[in-house]
C-alpha cells in the first residue's frame, strides 16, 4: 500500500500558481486602467510613472508633469478604489456563501445594501448645510445605515445563545424588503434630488479621490485579514454545525466574527460608491469552478479576482461611451453573467 | 486514557425530556454498545456526550471532568464522533474531508503540514478508503462515505470515540471490517468506545457490554449474554421467541421468524391470485 501522503490531491501547486498569476494580472490591469482614458498615455510611460512612486525606486522623469497628474490625481485613486471595492465584495460574498452554506448568498443578503441605501437617501434629503461634514454626509450615513440594519437583523435572528443561519437569512430578507420599500417611498417623494439618488443607487466610481481610497483601505484590509485567518475553520463549517463543533470549532463565535468582518468590509465598500451587484455572488463561484472549494485558496483568490474584475469593469464603464459614464452595475452584469454561464457550461460538475 | 461517564443525567430538547436519570460508564479499552428501539434516544446520548446539547440535570464526565466545562477544541482532542448519515459538502474531495479530522490539533495560523497529511493518509489506509482520496463527495456512495467518516475520526487521534450507527450503510463484509478495526483500535490504544448500533447481532459479536435503552431509561445493562435475553427482547421490541445461541461461539443471537405472527404466508397470496 502507498504510504506517501498525496499532497498533489490538494492541488496546492495549481492554486499557488493561480495566486501568483493573478497578482501579475492585477499589476497589468492597474497599468492598463491608468493608461487608458481621454488622454492616452503609453503603457511604458505609465509603468515608469507608477514604478517611480514605489519606495526605494529612483527614476529620472522623462515624461510631462501633466501625465503624472492625470495618472496620480485622477486615474489611480479611481483604479485603487475600484480594486478595493471589488476585492471587498468578492471576499464578503465568498464568506457569506461559506457561512450560510448557501450558493445564493451574496454580500447584501442580510440587509447591508438596503441599510446603506436608506442611509444614503436620508443623506440626500438632508438640508445642504449638513453636506459639509468630513467626506460628506452621504457615505457616512450609508455606512451607519449598513451597520445598523445588519445589527438589527442579527439581534432579531438570535435565539438564546445561538444564531440559526436560516433565521438570519429570513430576518435579513424581511428587513431588507421593509427598508427597500421605505427607500422607494423616499425616492418618489424626493423631488428634484431624484437624479442624485438614482446615480448613487446605480453606483459609480466617477467621483473617486485619494481621500476615499484611504478611508476604505483600513476597513477592507482589517476585514480581509480576519476572514483569511478563519479560512480553515470555515472549511470545517462546510460539514454542518454539529460536526464542526465535534471537530473543535466554536461555531457561534466563528459566525459572529465572520459576520462582523464581512459586514464591515461590505459597508465600507458600498458607502462611497453605491451598491454594485453581481460581483459578490459571481466571483466566488467562478473561483470555485476553477480552483475548487477549499476556503484557504478560495478566499485570497476571490480577493484578487474581484479586484481585477471590478477595475476592468470600471475601465469599460468610463471608456465605452466616453465622455458619458455607464453605471458600473450595468457593466458587471453584462460582462460577468455570460462569462459565468460559460464557466458553468464548461465545467459541469458540482461546485458547491 | 479516558473514561466516559454519565451520572444521573436527564437529557432532552427544550421542554421535551427524552431520557431520565441515566448513569453509566465506558472504561478505556472497552467497547460498549448502545441498543434500543427507534427513537429511544441513542443519538441524543451521543449528542449530549459530545456537548451538542447540554444535560437538563446531572453530570456528563470525560475523565472525571465535566464536559460542559471543557473547551470545544480540547474536547475534540479527547473525543471523536462518527455521526449518522451527515451532510458533507459535495465539492470537497474525500482526502480533504479526512484531513478535517486534524482540525482540533492545529492552531489558528497553522495549515496542515506533511505530518497531518501522513496521519490522514494512514487513516485512509486502515479503513480501505485510499482509492477514493481524489474523488468528490458527490460521487461517493453511502457506504464509501461511512468509511471516510471512520477514517476522519481515526485521523482525529482521540482517546474516546462515539459512533452513531457506523454500519448502517455497509454490506456485511464491510460491517465486519469496520467494527473489527474499531475493536482492535479500542484494545491496542486503550480507547473508550461507545457505539449506537441497530443490528443486535453485530452488537453482541463486537461489544464487551451492552446498554439497552427503552422508554427513557436504561432497561438492561451488562454483558451481551445478560442483556440479550428472550424476556428483554420481548419487552423492549415486542418480538417474541427470537433469541438463540450462536452455534460457533455460544453468544446469544437474534433470529427472526416471520411465520410466527401476523404475516401472510406466500402460498396464501398465490392462491388468491
Amino acid at each position: 500500500m502507498n504510504i506517501t501522503p498525496p499532497i498533489h490531491f490538494l492541488r496546492w501547486r495549481s492554486r499557488i500558481y493561480g495566486i501568483l498569476g493573478l497578482l501579475v494580472l492585477l499589476a497589468a490591469v492597474v497599468i492598463l486602467a491608468t493608461a487608458i482614458g481621454s488622454v492616452q498615455i503609453p503603457f511604458l510611460t505609465t509603468s515608469s510613472i507608477l514604478i517611480s512612486k514605489l519606495p526605494l525606486v529612483e527614476l529620472t522623469p522623462t515624461w510631462a508633469a501633466t501625465m503624472e497628474t492625470i495618472i496620480f490625481e485622477i486615474r489611480l485613486p479611481r483604479v485603487i478604489l475600484a480594486g478595493l471595492v471589488g476585492a471587498a465584495l468578492a471576499i464578503a460574498g465568498a464568506t457569506y456563501q461559506g457561512l450560510f452554506r448557501n450558493p445564493l448568498a451574496d454580500p447584501y443578503l442580510i440587509g447591508v445594501a438596503q441599510g446603506a441605501a436608506l442611509g444614503a437617501v436620508i443623506g440626500f434629503l438632508l438640508p445642504p448645510s449638513w453636506h459639509s461634514v468630513g467626506f460628506g454626509i452621504i457615505p457616512l450615513l450609508a455606512f451607519i445605515g449598513a451597520l445598523v440594519s445588519t445589527a438589527v437583523v442579527y439581534s432579531l435572528a438570535r435565539v438564546g445563545k445561538t444564531l440559526p443561519v436560516t433565521t438570519l437569512i429570513l430576518a435579513g430578507v424581511a428587513l431588507g424588503a421593509l427598508l427597500a420599500s421605505i427607500v422607494s417611498y423616499l425616492i418618489i417623494s424626493s423631488g428634484e434630488k431624484i437624479h442624485g439618488i438614482m446615480f448613487w443607487l446605480m453606483s459609480s466610481f466617477s467621483l473617486s479621490q485619494w481621500s476615499e481610497a484611504v478611508v476604505v483601505l483600513p476597513y477592507v484590509l482589517l476585514g480581509v485579514v480576519i476572514i483569511l485567518l478563519c479560512a480553515r475553520p470555515l472549511n470545517v463549517m462546510q460539514l454542518d454545525e454539529e460536526q464542526a463543533q465535534q471537530l473543535g470549532i466554536n461555531v457561534e463565535r466563528l459566525k459572529l466574527v465572520l459576520l462582523a468582518a464581512a459586514t464591515l468590509i461590505t459597508a465600507a465598500a458600498v458607502s462611497f460608491v453605491g451598491i454594485i451587484g453581481f460581483v459578490g455572488i459571481i466571483i466566488p463561484h467562478a473561483v470555485r469552478l476553477i480552483w475548487g472549494a477549499d476556503h484557504r485558496f478560495l478566499l485570497p483568490l476571490s480577493v484578487l479576482t474581484g479586484a481585477i474584475f471590478l477595475i476592468l469593469a470600471d475601465l469599460i464603464a468610463r471608456t465605452a461611451l466616453a465622455p458619458a459614464e455607464i453605471p458600473i452595475g450595468v457593466i458587471t452584469a453584462i460582462c460577468g453573467a455570460p462569462f459565468f454561464l460559460y464557466l458553468l457550461r464548461r465545467r459541469k460538475k458540482v461546485i458547491f | 486514557m479516558v473514561n466516559i461517564e454519565m451520572r444521573n443525567a436527564t437529557l432532552g430538547y427544550g421542554r421535551t425530556i427524552v431520557l431520565r436519570d441515566l448513569s453509566f460508564q465506558v472504561r478505556p479499552g472497552e467497547m460498549v454498545g448502545l441498543i434500543g428501539p427507534n427513537g429511544c434516544g441513542k443519538s441524543t446520548i451521543i449528542r449530549a456526550l459530545s456537548r451538542i446539547i447540554p444535560p437538563h440535570s446531572g453530570k456528563i464526565l470525560l475523565d472525571g471532568q465535566d464536559v460542559t466545562k471543557i473547551s470545544r477544541l480540547e474536547l475534540a482532542r479527547l473525543l471523536g464522533v462518527v455521526p449518522q448519515l451527515p451532510i458533507l459538502p459535495s465539492a470537497f474531495t474525500a482526502f480533504e474531508i479526512v484531513l478535517m479530522g486534524r482540525n482540533p490539533h492545529l492552531g489558528l495560523f497553522q495549515y496542515e503540514g506533511p505530518k497531518e497529511m501522513t496521519i490522514a493518509w494512514q487513516a485512509m489506509e486502515k479503513t480501505g478508503t485510499q482509492s477514493l482520496a481524489e474523488r468528490r463527495i458527490s460521487e461517493l456512495s453511502g457506504g464509501e462515505i461511512q468509511g471516510l467518516l471512520i477514517a476522519r475520526v481515526l485521523a482525529q487521534e482521540t482517546k474516546a470515540i462515539l459512533l452513531d450507527e457506523p454500519t448502517a450503510n455497509l454490506d456485511i463484509g464491510r460491517q465486519i471490517e469496520i467494527l473489527g478495526l474499531i475493536k482492535n483500535l479500542c484494545r491496542q490504544d486503550n480507547l473508550a468506545v461507545l457505539a449506537a448500533l441497530h443490528d443486535l447481532n453485530l452488537a453482541v459479536q463486537y461489544c464487551d457490554r451492552l446498554i439497552l435503552i427503552n422508554n427513557g431509561h436504561i432497561h438492561a445493562e451488562g454483558t451481551p449474554k445478560e442483556v440479550i435475553t428472550a424476556e428483554n427482547i420481548a419487552e423492549v421490541y415486542g418480538a417474541e421467541n427470537c433469541v438463540y445461541t450462536h452455534p460457533s461461539n455460544g453468544l446469544p443471537c437474534v433470529l427472526l421468524n416471520a411465520g410466527d405472527g401476523k404475516v401472510a404466508k406466500p402460498n396464501d397470496i398465490l392462491k388468491e391470485a
